[in-house]
């Protein structure tokens, strides 16, 4: 974006000053984020940079708090690092396991909400589909209502599931979904489908439904023209769906703060509990290393994008 | 004529039937209604494949919300565990004095559900509206749990004399229907007096009317700062060539896609009066190291902290309008004499309306239900009204109120919502 040659004096300054206030926003976006990548490193139990980090002393940088993050929870953090320490570290450190629960509620869950949501959106792309609009609208609810309403609404549900039958005239008795894994992982498929729904149908936008006609018209039956022809196209905005679903699960504490038992700490809860007691920078280690995670997302999903506009013929290069 | 004859020979000899009839297909059926029964076939395919996950969200998160509604307006706690009392509230007028048959069926009701330890379900209900009733029910239900004998006005009274308080017989009136709306009354920092009339709460007390507004006042002022940050970078991305935008874009999308806890993370440790933008402050001299700024933990940390976290959601809608504006529309007003100002204000502007409001919607929809945001960095004086569900849901444990407050603010959410869908359409939205 150059000054146009016909610009006046004033004009020119302008649009320096306002490449300029572009410069400071983008700085006001994307400092926050890098500030605590060096002060995870940090020596001292402090959120600033101490005099040695300043001027560059080794002394002043060190890796306890990544270090931390291991042995905070083992049973024997002291001993000799051997095997047996490794698996006490795997077994226990509390950020160790909230990462397996994390992984294992964020892949099961955008299994659910990304097989779930990709058939709802090949029926919603087709045109004859009814109330399409009004269905629509239900499906992104659980993105616009606020977490706390939905978490709220959870939290009755989950303690007794069955009391809905109740209306019915049934007393079944079943089983608390509150603080069982399952009802995490519910709770945040139902949170991820609005993503995946969002990023299907407008991958589908650009889907030329006369190749499933040319599918069936050479024989192949809706099967097989599905996952022949149909799914081999969409699968750049599925795959983007999912870690859409698989992000917002990863980074979702309201629900798991009302329905999730003590065995479902995620890392999302268990920083939550970080901040609220004794911030530490231990905090900011993980901080980093969920941001390094980020950048990698935001790296599948930019080429998947550009994979699947490529594909669809919308983008010029 | 010739014509005219043809076309009868075709008519006779057409062994599909006669042309004048309806259009059938090859097996003689009519064609409308082939051609409806196929449609509805289509329909009924395409429903069937929106219907599992339909089913999935209708249960897993419209009927739990549908439950938690059902909170706000009806609780049994009193009526279901005090059903002589109850009774007695139903047959007599309202501001009655207890009479003998009141004090009986108090009397005999608290022994009850003393002994069936339901007295504290009783206590927490009637202390919704009436708060610090709660210890009156449990500690009378301890005593009259073995049984308890007439007088029971002169019994009850002796185990304590605010059983006689009018405001209190009021209050379980009031408590005895299961259905009331004195929830939604509360929410709104409004109560019943010994008449029943509605009258404003005592002035101390006012607090959900004061939140609301904070919340959508704050939840503005958020949204306007989102569109006065996110304007000149969505036009700046939307200007320059392809290949420049899509890397500064990853300056946007990495807060976009980088967790909301880390990103209130990093702004407490900015704004911490020992933190890092202090520390720059003092270093460089602009205030003296005894008076840093408190930042956070107020007001002031809510705004910066979710104007930062909201800000993509405003960029992003823009962003996507301005790349379809016609830059030559521009340079049209500028050649017929217009100054680049007219012309932005004349021309462009009105263009990224679209885009502006989408944004502008989005923004203020996922600010007014904030809460891990404004809990972590908000103080006090910086919380807003989903905090305060929290603080009935998992604090006082008044479910009630929370979730009267939870369908006021849903209400405001859903008619946003509405808005949104006329005005952008929820399948326009986008992400990335």
């Amino acid at each position: 974006m150059a000054v146009p040659s016909y610009a006046t004096p004033l004009e020119r300054i302008w649009h320096y000053a306002y490449v300029a206030i572009c410069v400071a926003i983008f700085f006001f976006l994307i400092a926050p984020i890098i500030v605590i990548i060096p002060l995870s490193f940090n020596a001292e139990p402090y959120f600033t940079f101490t005099e040695k980090m300043r001027s560059f002393d080794p002394e002043g940088y060190s890796l306890r708090w990544y270090d931390s993050l291991l042995t905070f929870g083992m049973q024997a953090p002291d001993a000799v690092r051997d095997t047996s320490w490794w698996a006490d570290a795997w077994a226990n450190a509390k950020w160790v396991k909230a990462a397996k629960n994390s992984i294992i509620i964020g892949v099961c869950s955008t299994i659910v909400a990304t097989s779930l949501g990709t058939l709802a959106a090949l029926g919603l792309s087709r045109p004859e589909m009814p109330f399409r609009r009004a269905i629509m609208a239900i499906l992104i609810s659980p993105m616009i209502v606020p977490l706390i309403i939905t978490a709220t609404g959870m939290f009755f549900f989950y303690s007794n599931p069955c009391e809905l039958l109740t209306i019915f005239g049934f007393s079944p008795q079943c089983g608390r979904l509150a603080g069982t894994y399952v009802g995490v992982i519910l709770a945040h498929a139902t949170l991820g489908i609005p993503f995946v729904i969002i990023t299907v149908t407008a991958t589908l936008v650009g889907f030329d439904q006369s190749l499933n006609r040319a599918a069936a018209s050479l024989g192949a039956n809706p099967r097989v023209t599905f996952f022949r022809v149909t799914m081999p196209l969409i699968l750049p905005g599925v795959v983007s769906g999912a870690l859409f679903a698989f992000v917002t699960s990863f980074d979702e504490v309201v629900a798991v703060l009302f329905i999730a038992g003590p065995d479902q700490q995620t890392i999302p809860r268990q920083m939550w509990n970080g901040i609220r007691e004794q911030i530490s920078p231990a905090i900011l280690a993980v901080a980093t290393l969920l941001v390094i995670f980020s950048i990698a997302l935001l790296t599948t999903v930019e080429l998947l994008r550009r994979r699947s506009e490529r594909i669809r013929g919308l983008s010029p290069q | 004529m010739t014509a005219l004859n043809f076309g009868d020979d075709m008519a006779i000899t057409d062994p599909s039937g006669p042309a004048t009839g309806p259009l059938t297909t090859a097996d003689g059926k009519p064609l409308v209604k082939a051609l409806a029964r196929s449609q509805a076939r289509l329909r009924r395919k395409a429903f069937f494949l929106v219907l599992p996950l339909l089913a999935f969200v209708l249960i897993t998160f419209v009927v739990p919300i549908g439950q938690m509604l059902q909170r706000s307006f009806y609780n049994d706690g009193f009526s279901a565990n005090m059903p002589l009392t109850s009774a007695w509230f139903a047959q007599t007028e309202r501001g009655t004095v207890p009479d003998d048959a009141a004090w009986q069926a108090l009397a005999l009701d608290l022994q009850a559900s003393a002994e069936a330890r339901n007295i504290g379900t009783v206590g927490t209900r009637v202390n919704y509206d009436m708060p610090g009733t709660r210890s009156l029910f449990t500690s009378t239900g301890r005593k009259v749990r073995r049984g308890i004998d007439p007088p029971y006005q002169q019994t009850l009274l002796e185990i304590d004399d605010e059983w006689a308080d009018p405001q209190l017989w009021s209050t379980m009136r009031e408590a005895s229907k299961p259905y009331t709306a004195n929830f939604y009354l509360a929410s709104v920092d409004r109560t019943r007096d010994a008449e029943g009339n509605i009258e404003q709460v005592d002035e101390r007390q006012r607090v959900y009317v004061m939140l609301f507004w904070r919340t959508f006042w704050l939840s503005g002022l958020i949204t306007a700062l989102t569109f006065v940050l996110g304007f000149p970078i969505a036009h700046l991305l939307a200007t320059l060539p392809m290949r420049k935008s899509n890397l500064l874009m990853i300056l946007v999308l990495l807060p976009f896609w980088t967790s909301l806890l880390v990103r209130t993370t990093s702004w407490m440790v900015l704004l911490q009066q020992q933190g890092v933008i202090n520390d720059l402050l003092v270093w460089i001299g602009i205030i003296p190291d005894g008076q840093r700024w408190q930042m956070i933990y107020n007001q002031t940390g809510t705004i910066i902290a979710m104007t930062h976290i909201l800000l993509p959601f405003m960029i992003l809608p823009l962003y996507s309008v301005m790349r379809t504006i016609n830059p030559s529309y521009v340079r049209a007003a500028r050649s017929l004499g217009a100054t680049s100002w007219t012309a932005f204000r004349r021309i462009y502007f009105p263009q990224t309306l679209p885009g502006l409001g989408a944004g502008a919607m989005l923004v203020f929809i996922l600010a007014v239900g904030y809460y891990i945001t404004p809990a972590l960095v908000g103080g006090s004086s910086g919380q807003l009204i989903s905090n305060m569900i929290a603080q009935h849901m998992t604090g006082t444990l008044n479910w009630s109120i929370a979730a009267a407050l939870a369908a006021l603010l849903l209400g405001a959410v859903l008619a946003l919502y509405w808005l949104y869908d006329r005005l952008v359409g929820v399948d326009n939205l986008k992400l990335g």
